[in-house]
C-alpha cells in the first residue's frame, strides 16, 4: 500500500489507463495554451462589446501582475507545506511579519534589500513555529495556524506602534499604524516598446489592442521582485517535481511512514517545507509592503494569505494551477481598483459567456443535467448584465472568494490534495 | 518525545477505559495534569510578555501590576463580565464544532450575518417583549446556522475541506452586509452613521443594575447556554455520537453513525450557536446594527475555544481571562503601556497553550500507559511495548 501511493506522488511516472486519479484532472500544455487563448478572446469580446476599455488595458494587465504576485507566493507557501504534508493556514500571519520586517528593516536601513531579506527572515520564522507546534510538538495543523494568525498581527501592530512612532519615524510621515515611505525596488521598462504599446492599447482594436495592453502591461513597470516571483514559481516546479530532494519531500506528504521506512528523514523535510512556506508568505509581505505600496499599513495584507491558500487548492496542489488561480484573483483584485464601472460590469458578460460555453461543452459530452443548469445560469447573468448599468462594488470585492467556493463546489471530485496532508506525523508511528 | 506513541484517537480511549477500573490514582493525576496545562501556558505567556516588555524598554512587570490593581475595579469587572458574556457563546459556538474535529473558522462571519438580519427584524417588527426578543434571536440564529450551513453541506456533498470554505464565507458575509447596509436598501442614514431602524423597547433584554454599572442579562442565557451544551453533548446520544465522529470518524462510522448527517448538524448548530454572539451587544447595548458593529470576535473566540480547551468550564475561565486582558487595555494605555499589548498576551496566550497541552497530553498519556503496564504485571517491557499492548 505504501509504494503505490508513493508511486501517485511521482509526477513524472508514465500515464497509464491504471495511474492514479490524479491524471484525471490534469491538461496537457497545449490544452491549456488553446484554453488560456479561448479565454482572452472572449475577454476582447467583451471589451468590443460592452466599451469597458479597462478590461484589456495597459494598467489593468500591470496592474494584475502586482496583485497576483503576493498572492501567488502566499499560494507558493501553501503548496511548500502542504506538498510535505503540513496544512499552513498561517500563511496570512506570516504575511504580516513579512509585511512588518520589510518595511521596518527597509526604512531603518534605506535599503530595499535588507528589507526584503528581513521580511524573509520573520516570515520564516512564523514557518519555525508553526514547525515547531505542529511537526515536533503534533499539534493539529489547523489549531497551530489560526494560534499563528491570532499571534503574528497582534505582534506586528504591537512592534509597529513601537518603531514607528519616535520622533525620526513620526517626522517622516510614520504613525501608529504605518511605517514613513520606505525605498523601493527597481522597474524595468522597455523603452519604445512600451509607448508604443500603449499607442497601440488606445486604439481600441479587436485582439490587436487587447494583445498590446497584456504585453505592454508586463513590459511596463515590472518590479524586479515581480521577475523574482516568477523565478521562484518555476524554480519550486523543478525542486519539488524534478530533484530527488523535493520527490522526498512530497513522499513526505503523501505517506510520511513508507518515506521513514526508506530513510527519509520526515521531520527534518517538513521543516524545511515550512520554512521556506514561512519564508515564501514573508516575501508575499514585503511585496504588498514594498511593491504594491510603498510604507507598511497595519492590516495591509487583507486577508491575502486565505487568498493564496485558496488559489492554492484551486490549482490542485500544482504551480501552474496556482499560478491561473493568482492570475485570476489578481485579475479582480486590479479590477476592482480601477475607477471604470463598465468594464466591472462587463465581467458579467465575460462569465456569461464562459457558463454558455460550459454549458454547450457539457451539452456535447451529453451531460444534459449540467448542460441545462449551465445555460440556465448563463441566461440569468445575461439578463442580469442587460437590466443593470453596474455591478455593485461590495461584491466586486469578493469575487475571489466567490469563485474559490464555485470552483470548490463544481469541481472539487477533481482535486487531489497530498494523501497525508493535514495529519499529525510522529516519528516511527508506523512501527 | 516519545517516538512510539500511537494516534491519539487509537490510543486514548482504550487507556481512559482502563484508567477508571484500576482505581482513583490515575484520576487524580488526570486532574493534576488537566491543571497543569493552563498553568505553565500561564506562566509561560508571563515570561514572554515580561521579555517583549524588556525589549521595548517597559519594566518587565509592571503591565501585571496594573492587571492587577485594575482587577479590583467594580466598572471593570462589570465590563469583563459583560465582554465575557459575548465571548463565552462564540468559544462555545467554536468548540462544539471542535469536538468533532469540525473546524468552523467562519464563525465571525456567521454571528455578523445573523446579527444584521436580527437587527433588521427587530427594527422592523414591533412585537410584546416574550415575543420580539425571541423573534430576533431566532432570526439570528436561523441566518447564523444556514451560513455554517453551506459550508457544512459543501464538505458533505462535494467533500470540501470547511476550513476553507467558511474563511472565504466570512469575506462573503461582510460584503452582504456591506451591501444591505445601505440606505438605499435596508439600513437608513442618520448623520455620519449609516445603521438599522433601531429595535424597539420591547426589544430590550434586561440588565442588572450594580455598583459598576449595567451588567447585561444576557449572561444568564450565556450560563444557560455553557450548560446545555455539556449535557447535549455528555447526556445525549447525540452528543456521544458527535464525540464519536471526533475521535475517529471510521469508528463512528462503523458503529452505524451517521458522519454526513452529523457533519450537517453540527455545523448547523455551530452557526446557531454563533448567531448568539452578536445578542448581547444587540440587544443589551445597542439595539441596532451600524457600520462600528464589533466585527472580528469569532477570531477571538477560537482563540478563547482553543484555551478552555472545547470544555464549557475551561472556556469560561478563558472567556474571562480575555475579557478582562480587552477592558484593560485602556488602563493600560494610561499608565504608559500599549493598548497592542493586549493582542500580543492573547496571542501568546493561544499558543502557549496550544502547545504546553499537546506535550502535557502526551506525557500523561504515557504515564499512564506504562502504569497500566506495570499493573497488568508486564515484568520488564519496554515502554514501547507497553505502550502498544494498550493501544492493541
Amino acid at each position: 500500500m505504501a509504494a503505490t501511493s508513493l508511486e501517485g506522488a511521482d509526477a513524472p511516472q508514465p500515464r497509464t489507463a491504471k495511474a492514479a486519479p490524479r491524471a484525471v484532472g490534469r491538461l496537457r500544455p497545449w490544452q491549456v495554451m488553446i484554453a488560456l487563448a479561448a479565454l482572452f478572446v472572449v475577454i476582447s469580446l467583451a471589451r468590443q462589446l460592452s466599451g469597458g476599455t479597462d478590461l484589456t488595458s495597459v494598467g489593468q494587465w500591470g496592474g494584475t501582475l502586482s496583485f497576483a504576485m503576493p498572492i501567488g507566493l502566499a499560494g507558493l507557501g501553501g503548496l511548500w507545506a502542504e506538498r510535505a504534508g503540513v496544512v499552513n493556514i498561517g500563511l496570512e500571519g506570516m504575511m504580516v511579519l513579512g509585511t512588518f520586517g520589510g518595511g521596518y528593516v527597509a526604512w531603518h536601513t534605506h535599503s530595499a534589500w535588507l528589507g526584503l531579506l528581513a521580511g524573509i527572515a520573520l516570515g520564516a520564522l512564523g514557518g519555525l513555529l508553526h514547525a515547531y507546534l505542529t511537526v515536533t510538538l503534533g499539534v493539529d495543523h489547523i489549531v497551530s495556524g489560526v494560534a499563528i494568525n491570532l499571534l503574528a498581527p497582534g505582534f506586528a501592530a504591537y512592534l509597529s506602534k513601537l518603531a514607528f512612532t519616535t520622533p525620526a519615524a513620526t517626522a517622516q510621515g510614520g504613525g501608529q499604524k504605518q511605517s514613513p515611505p520606505v525605498p523601493g525596488f527597481s522597474r524595468i521598462t522597455i523603452p519604445g516598446l512600451s509607448s508604443w504599446l500603449a499607442h497601440l492599447d488606445a486604439h481600441h482594436w479587436f485582439l490587436v489592442s487587447d494583445l498590446a495592453g497584456l504585453i505592454g502591461g508586463i513590459v511596463t513597470g515590472l518590479s524586479v521582485i515581480t521577475v523574482l516571483a516568477v523565478a521562484l514559481l518555476i524554480g519550486s516546479y523543478f525542486v519539488l517535481w524534478r530533484t530527488p530532494f523535493g520527490l522526498r519531500l512530497r513522499s513526505c506528504g503523501e505517506n510520511p511512514t513508507a518515506a521513514e521506512s526508506l530513510g527519509v528523514n520526515v521531520y527534518r523535510y517538513k521543516y524545511a517545507a515550512v520554512l521556506v512556506s514561512g519564508g515564501l508568505a514573508g516575501l508575499g509581505g514585503v511585496f504588498i509592503a514594498m511593491v504594491n505600496s510603498n510604507f507598511f499599513l497595519d492590516g495591509q495584507t487583507g486577508g491575502r494569505g486565505y487568498i493564496g491558500l485558496a488559489s492554492m487548492i484551486f490549482g490542485n496542489w500544482r504551480i501552474g494551477g496556482l499560478a491561473a488561480g493568482a492570475g485570476l484573483f489578481g485579475y479582480t483584485d486590479s479590477l476592482q481598483g480601477r475607477a471604470d464601472t463598465t468594464s466591472v460590469h462587463a465581467l458579467l458578460l465575460i462569465v456569461a459567456v464562459l457558463l454558455i460555453g460550459l454549458a454547450l461543452w457539457n451539452g456535447y459530452r451529453r451531460r444534459y443535467l449540467r448542460a441545462g443548469i449551465g445555460l440556465a445560469i448563463g441566461a440569468l447573468v445575461v439578463v442580469w448584465f442587460t437590466a443593470t448599468k453596474s455591478l455593485p462594488a461590495e461584491f466586486l470585492v469578493v469575487t475571489p472568494h466567490i469563485t474559490t467556493l464555485l470552483v470548490m463546489g463544481l469541481a472539487s471530485q477533481r482535486l487531489r490534495m497530498p494523501k497525508a496532508d493535514g495529519l499529525v506525523y510522529r516519528r516511527g508511528q508506523g512501527t | 518525545m516519545n517516538a512510539n506513541t500511537k494516534p491519539p484517537a487509537a490510543a486514548e480511549r482504550p487507556a481512559k477505559g482502563l484508567g477508571k477500573g484500576l482505581g482513583k490514582g490515575i484520576d487524580r493525576e488526570k486532574l493534576l495534569l488537566a491543571v497543569a496545562a493552563p498553568v505553565l501556558a500561564l506562566i509561560a505567556t508571563m515570561v514572554i510578555t515580561a521579555i517583549v516588555l524588556l525589549c521595548s524598554g517597559k519594566e518587565p512587570f509592571g503591565a501585571l501590576r496594573v492587571m492587577g490593581t485594575y482587577l479590583g475595579y467594580s466598572d471593570y469587572q462589570v465590563n469583563t463580565l459583560n465582554q465575557a458574556t459575548t465571548y463565552y457563546l462564540g468559544a462555545l459556538a467554536v468548540a462544539f464544532g471542535f469536538r468533532m474535529k469540525l473546524f468552523n473558522i467562519g464563525v465571525d462571519g456567521q454571528y455578523r450575518i445573523g446579527a444584521f438580519f436580527a437587527a433588521v427584524a427587530g427594527g422592523a417588527v414591533n412585537l410584546p417583549a416574550v415575543l420580539e426578543i425571541p423573534m430576533i434571536m431566532v432570526v439570528s440564529m436561523a441566518c447564523a446556522g444556514l451560513w455554517a450551513g453551506i459550508a457544512g453541506w459543501l464538505k458533505v456533498t462535494r467533500g470540501v475541506s470547511e476550513v476553507i470554505t467558511s474563511i472565504m464565507l466570512n469575506a462573503v458575509a461582510g460584503s452582504v452586509i456591506a451591501y444591505l447596509l445601505n440606505p438605499k436598501r435596508l439600513a437608513l442614514a442618520v448623520g455620519n452613521d449609516v445603521r438599522t431602524p433601531k429595535i424597539p423597547d420591547s426589544g430590550h433584554f434586561f440588565s442588572f443594575n450594580l455598583a459598576g454599572g449595567q451588567l447585561w442579562g444576557f449572561i444568564i442565557i450565556a450560563a444557560l447556554v455553557g450548560i446545555g451544551f455539556h449535557l447535549l453533548l455528555n447526556r445525549t446520544r447525540f452528543g456521544f455520537d458527535l464525540r464519536a465522529t471526533g475521535r475517529s470518524e471510521s469508528a463512528a462510522l462503523a458503529s452505524g453513525v451517521n458522519v454526513k448527517r452529523m457533519v450537517v448538524v453540527s455545523m448547523l448548530v455551530s452557526g446557531a450557536l454563533a448567531g448568539l454572539i452578536g445578542m448581547p451587544q444587540l440587544l443589551n447595548s445597542s439595539y441596532q446594527y451600524s457600520v462600528d458593529f464589533p466585527a472580528g470576535i469569532g477570531f477571538t473566540c477560537i482563540g478563547i475555544a482553543l484555551v478552555g480547551r472545547n470544555n464549557p468550564v475551561g472556556i469560561a475561565f478563558a472567556a474571562l481571562l480575555f475579557a478582562f486582558l480587552d477592558t484593560v487595555a485602556n488602563p493600560l494605555q494610561f499608565n504608559g503601556y500599549q493598548v497592542e499589548l493586549v493582542p500580543v498576551i492573547e496571542g501568546t496566550i493561544v499558543v502557549c497553550v496550544v502547545g504546553t497541552y499537546e506535550v502535557v497530553r502526551r506525557y500523561g498519556l504515557r504515564r499512564q500507559q506504562s502504569r497500566v503496564g506495570e499493573q497488568l504485571g508486564r515484568t520488564g517491557p519496554t515502554a514501547t511495548d507497553t505502550a502498544k499492548g494498550v493501544a492493541a
